[in-house]
């Protein structure tokens, strides 16, 4: 009864992804293990080099070690601060658009045109919009008399970036959320209104633990994302002023193809590629939870 | 004490209702008394969701008003009812234990803790919660979700009215036996006027002391079970009340006489003369085969409950049901049935006629 039939012939039908994930996914990844391990003295001329460049990326009192610890910070701070902003905004503004009729299709429509706009198109978008001299938001901030620059204040930088990633964004979480909010019954908003709770109290009792699933997604989204934030930046400030805006990812294109140190920048990309899987085990353990806790 | 007065409340769904079938609920005149219990029985889509909506504040009728004893509360809200209503699929907070979903009406209404604890308490031990009161809610049963909703909704001692919205579909039939008469005892010891909207005429009869029932959006007849059973007053209580449905005749009706095709039939009362659609209704239960004299029958099937017999017969082609009584020692295809003649109704235009008696 147990036994399968076997034909070695069925490897020959695998055989085909085989290759293509040898070619698309483990050859290149063993390429940057490679480089990593070794130096090079000129082209093509590597040896050994055993674990010196992780060595010298993990000590923040090397010069390697000290940006990498510092677009690190600057990286984990940005993920942060955007999904902070964005994730409470994101269910805000599900939560006033109208649940039926004819406005429900316009809203949403216009909720995720910000989405259908490329990365380089926004960046350049806001590089205009930006700018003091002619730029609608910079010369408005700089008219009312802020301080505001994005080339040479990194205050401006930041807030910049931030700003544009919660434009290009939010429309995600708010899907989401809104998606989260339609799916559940009216009989829980009526039972609610006979228990006389208050909006505050549907909102905390009924809306958020209904929510907390479609949050998970949108939440673990929205990391992976900012976390490997490039674009933008580059388009508008360049990773200046200073390395005020320098992500990892820029950091790490810098080193790689800006001074061409190999070494560095696989062993960066290692561990970059590291911290990403493990706060999308995080995240998949935790959603995990939820759904066992709820069958229990 | 409140009494809740149903003045010409009507609803339609649609913006500007034209004919009766744009009304899903028709002009409906009724008093609900305190301390009763009533059923509303309908099938699918009759209105008595709706009806049961508009006295709970989640529907604001077209037409009419609503008065709780003498205060009109047509247009408040439901926060401000003092009503309590209990959905058919159970509603739980997620994220609460089974105390503090029990909790919440109280709560929001700011009683003070002590009291609140008490009344916990009580509803869970009627609704035997209490081994589960500190457990978190979401991961209970279905049953006992329910169980969770039922208890929301009697929790509050103060409320006019606790509305049951077809509470018990969920539940698996060996525990609706049980959560029923829980209900049942629950209403006798708490002197509150209960209000349950069920499809189920066996639910409807066994919990209600009054029944309402529904059809189209009409309230076509409200009486205790007793007189739904014995004296329908329309042949949709008659079809739908009783398990199988009342016979209905055409005949022509003369006096205490009804004639069926070639066939006289004795009735308990007089008549005037009557127009129209005329039938008359007897109950299988008092349509009996019989070995003495009666009107002459063909057998179609005998279909044996155990307990009872039950014919399907026709008379000059008229489908009948009637009670093979346990003594019966016919056979073959031939029969002869009689009829109770006090028990032997007359309808016109599908509404009954009320007799003189004879």
């Amino acid at each position: 009864m147990m036994d399968k039939p076997t034909n070695n012939r069925a490897w020959f039908f695998v055989l085909p992804v085989l290759v293509l994930v040898l070619f698309s996914s483990i050859v290149p990844v063993m390429t940057v293990v490679n480089y990593s391990l070794q130096d090079s003295m000129g082209v093509n001329n590597f040896f050994w080099n055993g674990d010196s460049w992780f060595r010298d990326l993990l000590n923040p009192d090397t010069e390697i070690g000290a940006r990498f610890a510092d677009a690190l910070l600057r990286t984990i701070a940005f993920s942060f601060t955007a999904l902070a902003v964005e994730v409470p905004l994101g269910i805000a503004i599900a939560l006033c658009l109208p649940r039926r009729g004819w406005s429900v299709g316009i809203s949403l429509v216009i909720m995720a045109l910000p989405m259908l706009i490329p990365w380089n198109v926004v960046g350049t978008m806001w590089q205009i919009f930006a700018r003091q001299d002619i730029g609608l938001f910079g010369a408005a901030l700089t008219g009312i008399g802020l301080p505001y620059n994005v080339t040479q204040g990194s205050v401006s930088a930041w807030v910049t970036i931030v700003v544009i990633d919660v434009w290009h964004w939010t429309p995600l979480v708010i899907l989401l959320s809104y998606a989260g909010l339609r799916a559940i019954p009216d009989a829980f908003y009526q039972a609610a209104r006979i228990d006389g709770a208050s909006r505050w109290a549907v909102f905390v009792n009924i809306e958020l633990p209904k929510l907390q699933k479609v949050l998970v997604i949108a939440v673990l989204l929205r990391f992976m994302q900012t976390f490997m934030i490039y674009t933008e930046p580059v388009v508008v400030t360049g990773g200046g002023p200073g390395s005020a805006t320098t992500f990892l990812s820029i950091d790490l294109v810098k080193i790689a193809i800006g001074q061409v140190d190999v070494g560095s920048a696989a062993a960066m990309s290692l561990v970059y590629y590291i911290i990403i899987l493990t706060a999308c085990w995080i995240f998949f353990t935790v959603m995990t939870q939820i759904d066992r806790r709820g069958d229990r | 004490m409140t009494r809740i007065a149903l003045d010409g409340i009507a609803h339609s769904y649609v913006r500007h209702p034209r004919t009766d079938k744009d009304y899903a609920l028709r002009p409906l005149h009724h008093v609900w008394e305190q301390g009763m219990a009533y059923a509303l029985l309908g099938p699918s889509g009759c209105g008595k969701t709706t009806l049961l909506n508009i006295i709970s504040g989640l529907i604001i009728p077209s037409e009419g008003r609503l008065l709780f004893g003498d205060r009109d509360v047509t247009r408040l809200p439901t926060e401000q009812r003092n009503i309590a209503q209990v959905f058919q699929f159970p509603v739980i907070y997620d994220t609460m234990t089974v105390a503090e979903n029990l909790a919440f009406p109280l709560r929001n209404r700011k009683m003070p803790k002590a009291l609140i604890t008490a009344r916990v308490a009580e509803i869970a031990a009627m609704l035997e919660l209490t081994p589960d009161l500190n457990r978190r809610a979401r991961g209970l049963t279905a049953d006992a979700k329910q169980k969770i909703s039922l208890g929301r909704g009697l929790v509050r001692s103060d409320v006019s009215a606790v509305l049951f919205d077809e509470p018990l579909t969920v539940i698996d039939p060996a525990l609706k036996w049980e959560l029923r008469s829980k209900l049942k005892a629950v209403h006798r010891a708490l002197d509150l006027l209960m209000i349950y909207v069920t499809h189920d005429q066996t639910e409807a009869l066994t919990f209600a002391d009054r029944v309402v029932v529904m059809n189209e959006g009409q309230a076509v007849q409200i009486g205790t079970p007793e007189e739904l059973f014995e004296r329908p007053d329309h042949t949709f209580v008659g079809y739908f009340i009783g398990s199988p449905g009342m016979n209905f005749l055409p005949a022509r009706v003369e006096g205490n006489r009804a004639y069926v095709g070639g066939n006289t039939i004795a009735l308990g009362a007089a008549y005037p003369e009557l127009t129209d659609a005329v039938q008359i209704g007897v109950r299988p239960d008092f349509t009996t085969l019989t070995d003495g004299p009666g009107l002459t029958v063909q057998v179609r099937r005998i279909d044996d409950f155990g307990r009872k017999r039950l014919a399907h017969v026709t008379l000059d082609g008229l489908p009948l049901v009637a009670t093979v009584p346990p003594g019966w020692a016919g056979d073959g295809s031939q029969a002869r049935v009689g009829f109770d003649a006090p028990h032997v109704l007359v309808y016109r235009n599908d509404v009954r006629v009320e007799g003189v008696a004879a």
